[in-house]
């Protein structure tokens, strides 16, 4: 009799979690109007659903941007998703304000990931990411040729003096409306993350890295003034359109023939070299201390209240396999994690047309300041570069610029570092 | 009677109850918060615990110096001048940051004046919130009066007995039913640089003579030309309150000065004037209020720039509540603003009082 | 005099139709390009704004901008957001602050005068001012769902339902207009012994025609032309998302102006042509409100 009830209850139970087998877990993604994005994410979902039985993955689609606003309104309300995606440089402000939690994974797991794809504050692994991104600088080879301008490699990149004396070519040509386009009109994220590397390469940065207590000499010091009486020039004297550009320009503004270069990102790669035949990407120039890029993109991680962190483990995991790395780096152009993945692809394997992404990635790339201070440095940090493109006193912007951003991290008791 | 009362009681509570209610709730409620946050340093998220701060945020928002700077001098004691033969001055920055004077650490140039050959410099805790008071303010008292005197003379012009008059009417009246958010877009483009409408047709009124200007990037035409653009969406309203106002006057009273022989300047100064007075308190009470709420048009069309030309306090107050995250920042400009509209208003009511 | 009288009285006539004319262009030729720009691909809509051709409908001339904009952007769901929220809240605010004020000016109740205060006392702040504190009190509230008590009313309908429903300028529209209201009616109401609600439904109500015309149209036109601050700062997700907001995200998104006139003209036209229908009734609103106050 006892032994029916135990067997009784035991297939019960088997039925039960039969039944219940399949765990639901959250997710959110940026990608909503994007249809290649989507159409990726989906699929990689679809194929983990099917692969396995005790994890459903439900994923819903954001319009990138009012993702960051709908992560920070669902935390004030409660209710994260489990898997969401973070975009690097704010990980650490997250991570900080309690939403994420470490992924439950081995970090040796993403040894030969790419530097820009791992998002780690306090020593441990927030997330990871399925792609890294890259900037250059857009121009034609029959250009380059016209205007008897040598042509920059990665070992070999302008100096800051050849940048500026191809730009007066490029003028002095009368070809071009204006000789550079730094998509200026896109007063966003785009901002630290193209222009910072500039400031970089003159030995200034956003906040003093070795603290991350002050800004003061990082944004203020000599190098930063040098940085900022350049950017000012580039504008005062026409070598580039201002915060007022049109934003059509950014996009077909190179296509078009108006601009003889223009700084942008590998994601309009793929679009660019369709429309026209001899683009070249070349590297940033060097502005005394090494030639920088950007770097860090769309990063998944795991939220703080999520309860079921295996089964977001098993997510990231599948997806971050080289299959999928590759089919992102295919659909979108940006540059797969791994090396492996890598030569998967149409445009980064050897030789393949982007491949000097990879490497540029490997090698240069900075990341933007890993602190959860960011989100405020980087709305100051595109503020001053604005006000000092439309004619401001370098020195004072970047004090006021400075000044908030200390005062912000003290408001903020020095937002948990260490040391 | 005590029975009818008592009965009313109950019914009148209930009433009464889900409409206050509701406005207790979500009106007075926050109104309150407001001034209970601004006296934290709240963030709209972060694993520090709330303090109270007392007047700190106050003080970061309003503080202010004023520092005399003497020209400088070269070895021998002369004044150094540069080609323009002004005076040359040490650069601010020597003294907010330097270690003697503590007190101005932090500090930023508001504005300078000479006097003499000294320059007095006023220096402030925070910049970008005086410009957006400063540019409030020029809003208000440029919208008030220049709104409602177009919206009466509109009015004063539709007043007339013609045919076809009330066609004229609705359309004076038609940007009015055009959301502000879809008229600041179109002004947008209207008001681009290069190859804007405006700039077209001005252009070709002036027979080519014009130059083009961009109106939302520079920094003398940027707040005009979105005040300009903010009258044009809103005069049709008040014009329409003017014209009631306008028809409640008695005929009998313009016969009459007709009749003594009276000029159409001291008909409207002694007939129309007088009986407008009511609606001229109601229509500028509106309009001044709704001027020191501005936001939609500056967060679509410059987003507060160039150079802060556009910056106003309800720009301010969201971007540093929502998109810094300091909601103690943004409920102290909030707090601030309130006290502005009701000592304006008051001001208002007490000038245009009745002084009989 | 009286001989000349008649041809300058005539030309007096045609120099005020001009100025009539001429100021009536100013108010007309943005939305005339607005309407007229949105039938034209994007290429022809820029080259023909250095002449005349910006106003007219000539060219190239289709629906397509309207339908790629469509395919652009969810906006049949933007619109959709914003109907469904005008008309629950006007419909709610109509009645919840019509009942306040019959309260407040019918029934005679301890503290009566105090409440009416407090709330007219209102009207004098600003949206703004409580903006982001009522962010943090509305993302922390209960609601009792289908799935239960769940906390945090942000991306949903409601949270730019309900906080607006009760306004200050409502209350006050009909607390002026029910005190214009002859008392002997509601006393031989009660005197009948007819309820307080029956009044208020049977013998009031049916009497405010006018004034909840004015309420209905301010109320509507600010519900569904004005929000912006409010949804742009508690609603994120495209599902909720009211037409304003999605025009600003659209116009972020997108740089075919073609598309983006498309969409201004799409979400204006329909006010436009209720306007200009009801046009007598709109004038006649907003002119009621000035003479009482």
């Amino acid at each position: 009799m006892y032994r029916t009830a135990l067997m009784t209850g035991a297939f019960l139970a088997g039925l039960a979690n039969a039944a219940s087998a399949q765990t639901e877990l959250s997710m959110w993604y940026h990608g909503a109007g994007n249809e290649v994005e989507s159409r990726i994410i989906n699929q990689i979902v679809d194929d983990f659903n099917a692969s396995q039985s005790d994890w459903k993955v439900v994923i819903e689609s954001f319009p990138q941007l009012s993702y960051n606003d709908s992560v920070v309104a669902a935390a004030l309300a409660g209710n994260l998703p489990c898997v969401l995606d973070v975009d690097g440089p704010n990980m650490p402000n997250w991570a900080w304000s309690g939403y994420m939690q470490p992924l439950p994974i081995d970090a040796s797991e993403f040894d030969d990931f790419l530097p820009g794809t791992k998002g780690i504050w306090g020593d441990k692994l927030y997330s990871i990411g399925l792609w890294d991104a890259a900037v250059a600088l857009y121009a034609r080879k029959s250009t380059l040729e016209e205007l008897g301008l040598r042509t920059p490699t990665l070992e070999e990149p302008w100096t800051g003096e050849e940048f500026m004396a191809a730009l007066d070519a490029a003028k002095a040509s009368g070809k071009f409306t204006y000789p550079l386009d730094l998509g200026m009109n896109d007063q966003g994220e785009w901002y630290p993350y193209a222009f910072s590397p500039f400031l970089q390469s003159f030995g200034g940065d956003i906040v003093d890295r070795s603290t991350y207590q002050t800004a003061e000499g990082a944004l203020n010091g000599d190098a930063a003034l040098e940085f900022g009486e350049w950017w000012q020039k580039l504008f005062a004297d026409g070598y580039a359109p201002g915060t007022s550009e049109d934003p059509a320009d950014q996009q077909t503004g190179f296509i078009d023939g108006k601009f003889a270069f223009q700084w942008n990102g590998n994601w309009r790669a793929v679009a660019t070299m369709e429309a026209v035949d001899d683009v070249v990407f070349l590297p940033a120039p060097d502005f005394g201390e090494g030639n920088k890029i950007g770097g860090g993109s769309w990063q998944f991680g795991v939220s703080a209240s999520c309860p079921n962190p295996d089964g977001a483990a098993a997510f990231i995991k599948f997806a971050t396999q080289d299959k999928y790395l590759a089919a992102f780096s295919d659909g979108i152009g940006l540059i797969p994690s791994t090396a492996s993945a890598a030569a998967l692809t149409e445009n980064y394997k050897e030789g393949g047309p982007l491949a000097v992404f990879y490497d540029l990635s490997k090698e240069q790339a900075v990341l933007r300041p890993v602190t959860p201070g960011y989100v405020v440095q980087a709305k100051v940090f595109i503020k001053a570069l604005a006000d000092i493109a439309n004619g401001a006193d370098v020195a004072d912007t970047l004090d006021a610029a400075v000044d908030e951003i200390d005062s912000d991290i003290k408001q903020n008791k020095g937002y948990g570092h260490t040391g | 009677m005590a029975s009818k009362l008592t009965t009313s009681n109950r019914a009148g509570w209930l009433f009464a109850l889900p409409g206050f209610g509701l406005l207790a709730l979500f009106i007075i409620v926050p109104f309150f918060f407001a001034f209970g946050l601004s006296l934290t340093n709240q963030r709209l998220i972060s694993p520090n615990p709330t303090e109270y701060v007392g007047l700190q945020n106050y003080r970061d928002l309003l503080g202010f110096g004023v520092i005399t700077l003497e020209p400088l001098r070269d070895d021998s004691g002369e004044l150094i001048r540069d080609e323009d033969g002004n005076l040359e001055y040490p650069r601010v920055r020597t003294i907010t940051r330097s270690d003697e004077y503590p007190q101005y650490a932090g500090m930023q140039e508001w504005f300078r004046w000479q006097s003499g050959d000294n320059a007095t410099v006023v220096i402030v805790r925070d910049v970008v919130f005086m410009k957006a008071l400063a540019n409030t303010l020029t809003f208000v008292v440029v919208v008030a009066p220049v709104q409602a005197g177009l919206a009466l003379l509109l009015a004063l012009l539709i007043n007339q007995r013609v045919r076809g008059i009330n066609i004229f009417r609705t359309i004076y009246f038609m940007p009015v039913v055009v959301s502000i958010v879809v008229v600041s877009l179109l002004w947008r483009f209207i008001y681009a640089g290069d190859d804007g409408l405006l700039n077209n047709l001005l252009g070709a009124i002036t027979f080519g003579a014009w130059r083009p200007i961009d109106w939302l990037g520079n920094t003398q035409t940027a707040l005009g030309s979105i005040i300009a653009m903010s009258i044009w969406q809103a005069v049709g309203f008040h014009m329409v309150i003017w014209l009631a106002g306008l028809q409640t006057i008695s005929p009998t009273l313009y016969e009459v000065a007709t009749i003594e022989g009276a000029s159409r300047w001291q008909t409207f100064r002694y007939v129309t004037w007088p009986g407008l007075r009511n609606t001229a308190v109601l229509v500028l009470i509106v309009i001044t209020m709704q001027a020191f709420a501005v936001f939609a048009q500056i967060d679509v069309m410059t987003g507060g720039g160039p150079l802060d030309s556009t910056q106003t306090l309800v720009f301010q107050a969201v971007e540093r509540g929502y998109g810094k995250q300091d909601i103690s920042g943004g409920a102290t400009i909030s707090v601030i603003l309130f006290l502005l509209v009701l000592s304006i208003s008051l001001l208002q009511r007490y000038l245009t009082r009745e002084r009989r | 005099m009286a001989a000349v009288a008649g041809d300058s009285r005539g030309l007096r006539l045609t120099v005020r139709y001009l100025v009539l004319a001429l100021v009536g262009t100013i108010f007309l030729f943005p939305l005339i390009f607005m309407i007229v720009s949105s039938l034209k691909p994007t290429a022809q809509l820029l080259s023909d704004t250095s002449s005349m051709r910006a106003f007219l409908p000539v060219g190239d001339i289709s629906l397509d901008n309207y339908f790629d904009a469509f395919r652009r952007a969810p906006i049949g769901r933007f619109v959709f957001n914003s109907v469904v929220i005008t008309l629950v809240t006007v419909s709610a605010s109509l009645f919840l602050c019509s009942l306040a004020a019959f309260s407040f000016v019918y029934l005679n109740w301890r503290g009566s005068g105090l409440l009416l205060s407090i709330a007219l006392a209102t009207l004098i702040i600003p949206f703004e001012t409580i903006a982001i504190p009522l962010l943090l009190l509305v993302s922390r509230l209960p609601w009792i769902g289908f799935d239960g008590i769940e906390f945090g009313w942000l991306n949903t309908y409601r949270v730019q339902i309900i906080p607006w429903i009760a306004d200050a300028l409502t209350i006050f529209l009909f607390v002026q207009y029910f005190k214009d209201l002859p008392r002997e009616l509601i006393e031989a109401a009660r005197a009948e012994g007819a309820s307080w609600w029956q009044i208020y439904r049977w013998v009031v109500m049916p009497l405010a025609g006018p004034v909840i015309a004015t309420a209905a149209i301010l109320k509507s036109l600010k519900m569904y032309n004005e929000q912006y601050l409010w949804p742009l700062i508690v609603v994120q997700d495209e599902a909720h998302r009211p037409i304003m907001v999605g025009l600003g995200y659209f116009f972020q998104l997108n740089v075919a102006w073609g598309e983006v006139m498309a969409y201004l003209s799409l979400i204006t036209l329909p006010v436009l042509a209720f306007y200009l229908v009801l046009q007598r009734a709109f004038i006649a609103s907003i002119a009621s409100t000035g003479v009482k106050g």
